[in-house]
């Protein structure tokens, strides 16, 4: 067995390495039924995915009808509101993209922590800390217009990674779980952010109160659809969900940011610092959550105003987790909350709802979505009580769709279970 | 008027209690082996419940009752999708505070018509203490703190003694530390944790209704202000330990009457910057923690038996 | 004449599409030691797991002195006098050892459980009397998880003995011991026997079997295929054998699967360690590996196996010493680095460390292949198609059970991951591959795959380092033995000279530190 080595390589074999350089080695034939095989697995995962996307949303919607009748509103209206008050229109339709780019950003923030293993509770602070950076950015720095977007921009994506570097940093090196240290981070960005535009703060605005000075026109993000309030952004949102899906799954750095989430031994082991791929994930999260925020105000507001986040960071939880952590179903997830959040004023004149039910519903979205494995679970033991007769034990193609579960990582790295000495006795 | 006071110790009381509380529920719950990160929702949940009743029959002790009654409840919430469905502790506590804080937020304008804030309630009265209001300086303390301060430091004792000096107490620990080794003691480990996790929704409802009918006398959305995930802070800066947590709590107490204090006595050090205090005092806190040592073992961990 | 104390009958039990138990009868006498044999995966555990409570049979009754019991939980057993002494997770390691005893047998009333005061004294005394009786040796106070293994089994039958158990049931109990620890357990189990306790031993091991018990059960994939009556007092060497070869037969049911011959060859050493020590928990070790040879490391669990490991790999730094990989310094490298120069780890629990059970066999497969050409020669693209081909490679050449390599990894059986595992690591085609326990737990079937795929490595000219628990795989397949205890290696024999009980005494300290020749 000889191997090929050299600094800039991997170790390996030389016949596997063969194998693995050859193109087309089946040829036609089998080229055909390879493709049509992975077709079909993917299919089937994405199957899963919207089986188990639509029922979420389902069971939430539903589990709120009641609060819905006792605000004294109208099931049915609520729901023709909805849609009207959303896609309705061309002009609805812009409300709603509108709404959809700031979720969809923060949650690619939140899973690209989550695929870490990280719980980035701070998206919030994150991207207040990041509007704030791009709105103070773009009000004081004299540079021309095109310039002054990309520095701007640059200030919001960095501003949110340095919110995130404290927490990354404790937890990287202390091991100190990060979930309680981002919550107070974003109390210290809402105290610091109400701080700087207040009456007396350094950054406020001398025509309007609780904000920046307006940025110059040429600086901001421009208007696709004139007449509506749609802008650049949503580019920029559909760029970021290319780049993570390609940063997760096609580069090494991602591959060891998932694999340090799956199993942050199993990383050591390969040589991966976790430290180091903590960090980098939390940086990279927090600067998307910057990102999220300075989008709003580049692109939405023009200058950045106080409170000016309904709670984007924390239905970006909901969005993420619904969108079982791929770039695409965030996108599709996001584009749910989006629709309820532009309905939202409609779903109050017409049918009494209040914004507020969209904090509720992202919760119950959450809520089934952490009881999913458990429903799965259910599931998997009916049908195994069911097919007890059938001798042939490799999974199906049901099993696979079931599989499909929302991968949330529990992998902490001092966690240190072992479940091998476990194993004697079967159990598939 | 002097910054150090009686005022000033008072003051630091109501602002530690509303922590206390849900501390005492994190401890019973994270000593038993769950994550428990809801307490924030289920303070909310308890502020908002203790005002419906007290609004309700006018009777402000019915509102702290119903409270706990409501914490029991969301404290099961949490026990059913972490203890009995076995998800994600952290996922399972988002969604539950999530919830809480739109459901509470949505509430207020479906009850009153008002939008975030209800309009004031019945609160709880001040007890005097006879004998000891009499005496100087003192003696303001004796006249100012209600049932309910002296019922937090009972309660607070009254969780030691249990967690660590009886045989609940051992039980309840060693499904913290070692699941699978409670089980083969023969401790119902499900049952067990279910309870502990329903009762630590109780002490953070009993927090939040602090706030709503004690100190104040109406409930506002988002009215805890993170003091359930002060809580968490206060919980691992004190390893687990029911007095160094409490101390903790107090600390953060103390900062947060301070930086009220400070918009008065020192008007050129920024007002919100100093009611962030208590949030850059928990990071502080939480960045001495030395490892994962010190935690009940299978905190976090779900258990299944075959 | 003694009564009967249990009786199984009919015991089913089924995991999905597995029967780990299949309509087993088992009848135990009383004050007697009945013995349960079989292999790995023989369903022993599971039947254990259902007389404990902790498990409940889909088919069958279990009778206790005659009388037909429910057993919902391990309380309920416990109520019969039952008691179960387990390999693992039945202490509270924080709590002291009398809190152990206690846990979970406080009778009184509910409130006095919620306000009165832990009853510590009592229970410190009754302890006493019982350490007394049958001369067990215990610190009260001790925190658990201070205590050696043996301590800690000790405790653990005390535990049991304090719930009133008159049956006594052991799991493997001298699986972690050393000899000597052995020998003082089959004393304690012959005077409990003697006080009228009846004892259920479950072992793997023949000797033990046949040292202790009166009556045995031989089980073999879930079924009863013998029972046997042990004669011990009157047993020579002849009939002893005699019994040994019925019982063998009956266990394995089989042939043993031959193992290929060996044909060792002794080349340049591969592996060169000198002075190595972390500070703490291993070390100095000097240690050498040539090419084409299986050195094994044996040794009690838990005595510092783990450490040399990380040491070797470079999960941890070393305070002290050098690691030569084929003429090439470690010592300092990278964990990267090492596996670049030839270091290959197969780990000893693959689940904690080996293995990403959410991620698919692809990614699972390229585990420690993603810096750096072939996969990934820039850091902005990371191939899939070509690790998807590596992963299919892998999965054909090492008879990997599973319905494609984009399946994920959870949806294989333990033999099948280590399988891959195994193909992983030798398809960095090592110069040193370090196995740390490569067959724990694994079926028949896969153990014989993994010992041909090291013999293999070893045929090609490579250096094996085996750290394993098992001295019948040890015996299998190595050429040298070298014996770990407290950090050091105090012992080193060739195989074929090797005597089992003069590495039971190295690894137990009861000889010095000599190298045979």
């Amino acid at each position: 067995m000889s191997a090929r080595v050299s600094s800039r390589r991997t170790r390996i074999d030389e016949e596997l390495l063969r194998e693995s350089l050859e193109i087309n080695r089946r040829g036609h034939n089998g080229w055909r039924a390879e493709v049509l095989a992975r077709a079909a697995a993917a299919g089937g995962t994405a199957a899963g995915r919207i089986l188990s996307f639509v029922l979420t949303v389902l069971a939430a919607v539903i589990v709120s009808l009641p609060l819905v009748y006792l605000s004294g509103g109208d099931g049915a209206l609520a729901l023709d509101a909805l849609i009207a008050g959303s896609w309705g229109s061309p002009i609805a339709a812009a409300e709603t993209l509108v709404q959809t780019v700031p979720l969809l950003i923060s949650g690619l923030a939140v899973a690209l922590a989550f695929h870490a293993g990280l719980f980035n509770i701070g998206v919030e602070g994150q991207l207040v800390v990041g509007a704030l950076s791009a709105g103070i950015v773009g009000a004081t720095l004299p540079l021309p217009g095109p310039i002054l977007i990309v520095v701007c921009v640059a200030a919001g994506a960095a501003g949110g990674a340095l919110w995130a570097l404290i927490p990354a940093l404790l937890k990287a090196y202390r091991g100190v779980h990060e979930v309680v240290t981002t919550i107070m981070m974003n109390y210290i960005a809402f105290n610091l952010s109400t701080f700087l535009v207040s009456p007396s703060g350094p950054f406020v605005s001398s025509s309007q109160p609780s904000a920046t000075e307006k940025i110059p026109i040429e600086a901001r993000l421009p208007i696709l659809v004139p007449g509506t309030r749609l802008h650049a952004g949503l580019i920029l949102a559909i760029v970021l969900v290319i780049a993570v899906a390609w940063y997760l799954y096609r580069t090494p750095g991602g591959f060891s940011l998932r694999l340090t989430g799956a199993n942050p031994r199993a990383a050591r082991g390969a040589g991966i610092s976790v430290p180091q791929t903590i960090l980098r994930a939390m940086l990279l999260s927090g600067a998307l959550a910057g990102l999220a925020g300075a989008v709003q105000v580049l692109g939405l507001f023009g200058r950045y105003f106080d409170a000016f986040s309904p709670g984007y960071g924390f239905d970006a939880i909901a969005v993420a987790l619904l969108g079982a952590l791929s770039p695409v179903g965030i996108a599709a997830a996001a584009l749910f909350f989006g629709t309820l959040d532009s309905s939202a004023v409609y779903l109050q004149a017409q049918a009494g709802v209040s914004r507020e039910m969209v904090g509720v519903v992202s919760g119950l979205v959450v809520g089934f979505v952490a009881a999913q494995p458990a429903i799965l679970r259910l599931l998997r033991r009916l049908r195994a009580r069911k097919a007890r007769t059938r001798p042939n034990p490799s999974p199906d193609d049901l099993d696979r769709v079931l599989a499909t579960v929302v991968p949330v990582p529990l992998a902490d790295p001092d966690d240190a279970i072992s479940h091998g000495l476990a194993e004697t006795e079967a159990t598939r | 008027m002097s910054i150090l006071s009686m005022s000033l110790v008072i003051a630091a009381i109501h602002l530690a209690v509303p922590i206390i509380l849900p501390l005492l529920g994190g401890l019973i719950s994270e000593r038993s082996g769950v994550m428990n990160i809801a307490l924030e929702g289920m303070m909310l949940v308890g502020g908002l419940t203790a005002v419906v009743f007290s609004f309700l029959t006018g009777d402000p002790w019915l509102g702290l009752a119903a409270a706990a009654v409501s914490g029991l409840i969301s404290g099961a919430a949490l026990a059913l999708l972490t203890v009995t469905l076995r998800a994600n502790q952290v996922v399972a506590s988002t969604a539950i505070n999530l919830v809480g804080a739109g459901l509470t937020a949505a509430l207020v304008p479906i009850i009153w018509g008002t939008d975030g804030t209800t309009p004031s309630v019945a609160k709880i009265p001040p007890f005097v203490v006879p004998g000891l209001s009499e005496l100087p300086v003192v003696g303001q303390l004796f006249r100012e703190l209600t049932l309910v301060d002296y019922g937090t430091f009972v309660l607070v004792v009254g969780v030691w003694w249990v967690l660590f000096r009886t045989d609940t107490g051992l039980r309840l620990r060693a499904c913290g530390e070692s699941a699978e080794s409670a089980d083969s003691a023969g401790i119902d480990v499900v049952r067990t944790r279910f309870v502990a996790v329903a009762l630590s929704g109780a002490f953070a409802a009993l927090g939040g209704a602090y706030l709503s009918i004690v100190i104040l006398d109406a409930f506002q959305a988002g009215m805890t202000q993170g003091r359930g995930y002060l809580a968490l802070a206060a919980l691992v800066f004190g390893k687990w330990r029911v007095w160094p947590g409490v101390a903790a709590c107090v600390v953060f107490g103390l900062a947060d009457a301070l930086a009220l204090r400070s918009q008065i006595v020192a008007p050129d050090i920024p007002h919100d910057l100093l009611l962030a205090m208590p949030y850059i005092l928990a990071l502080v806190a939480l960045a001495t923690f030395v490892g994962k040592g010190t935690a009940p073992a299978a905190v976090g961990k779900e258990f299944a038996r075959a | 004449m003694s009564a009967t104390a249990v009786r199984l009958a009919g015991i089913t039990k089924r995991f999905g599409a597995v029967t780990a138990n299949d309509g087993i009868d088992l009848a135990v006498r009383a004050g007697t030691v009945h013995g349960v044999l079989g292999e790995n995966g023989a369903g022993k555990s599971t039947l254990m797991k259902i007389l404990f409570g902790m498990i409940r049979p889909d088919e069958g009754t279990i009778e206790i002195d005659g009388k037909r019991v429910e057993l919902r939980s391990s309380a309920d057993a416990l109520a019969q006098g039952i008691g179960m002494v387990q390999q693992h997770f039945s202490l509270v390691g924080p709590f002291t050892v009398v809190e152990n005893l206690i846990l979970g047998r406080d009778s009184r009333a509910l409130w006095r459980r919620w306000l009165a005061p832990l009853p510590l004294s009592a229970a410190r005394e009754r302890a006493r009397e019982l350490s007394e009786r049958f001369g067990f040796g215990l610190d009260a106070d001790a925190r658990c998880q201070d205590l050696s293994v043996g301590a800690r089994q000790k405790v653990e039958i005390v535990k049991a003995l304090w719930a009133g158990a008159t049956i006594l049931v052991l799991d493997e109990p001298t699986a972690a011991l050393s000899p000597p620890e052995a020998e003082e357990l089959y004393a304690l189990l012959e005077r409990l026997r003697a006080d009228g306790t009846t004892v259920i031993l479950i072992s793997h091991k023949l000797p033990e079997i046949l040292r202790l018990c009166d009556r045995v059960t031989v089980l073999r994939d879930g079924k009863v295929v013998g029972t046997r009556e042990i004669d011990r007092a009157d047993m020579d060497a002849i009939s002893r054998a005699g019994v040994e070869a019925d019982l063998v037969h009956l266990m394995i049911g089989r042939e043993r699967p031959t193992v290929p011959e060996r044909h060792p060859r002794e080349l340049a050493p591969v592996l060169s360690v000198r002075g190595l020590t972390d500070g703490g928990r291993i070390g100095p070790v000097d240690l050498e590996v040539a090419g084409g040879e299986i050195v094994a490391v044996v040794g009690v669990e838990g005595n510092g196996q783990s450490a040399l490991v990380d040491l070797l790999t470079g999960v941890v730094r070393a305070k002290a010493g050098s690691i030569v990989l084929d003429g090439a310094e470690l010592a300092g490298r990278s964990t990267l680095a090492r596996l670049r120069a030839g270091l290959a780890h197969i780990p000893e629990d693959r689940h904690a460390q080996a293995v990403a059970e959410e991620m698919s066999l692809i990614d699972n497969a390229s585990i420690g292949f993603t810096t750096g050409a072939p996969f990934a020669p820039t850091r902005l693209w990371l191939s899939k198609a070509k690790r998807r081909r590596l992963a299919e490679a892998i999965i054909r050449d090492r008879s990997v059970r599973t319905p494609g390599p984009d399946a994920p990894m959870r949806s294989l059986s333990g033999g099948n991951q280590q399988k891959l595992v195994v193909g992983r690591e030798l398809a960095r085609a090592p110069r040193l591959m370090i196995a740390a326990q490569p067959t724990r737990g694994l079926d028949i079937a896969s153990t014989t795959a993994v010992h041909e795929a090291l013999m293999k490595l070893r045929a090609a000219g490579a250096g094996v380092l085996l750290l394993s628990l098992d001295l019948t795989e040890v015996f299998a397949i190595s050429d040298r033995i070298v014996v770990i205890r407290q950090g050091v290696l105090v012992g080193e024999v060739a195989t074929d000279r090797a005597d089992p009980e003069r590495l039971g005494a190295w690894m137990s300290g009861a000889a010095g530190g000599e190298e045979a020749a």
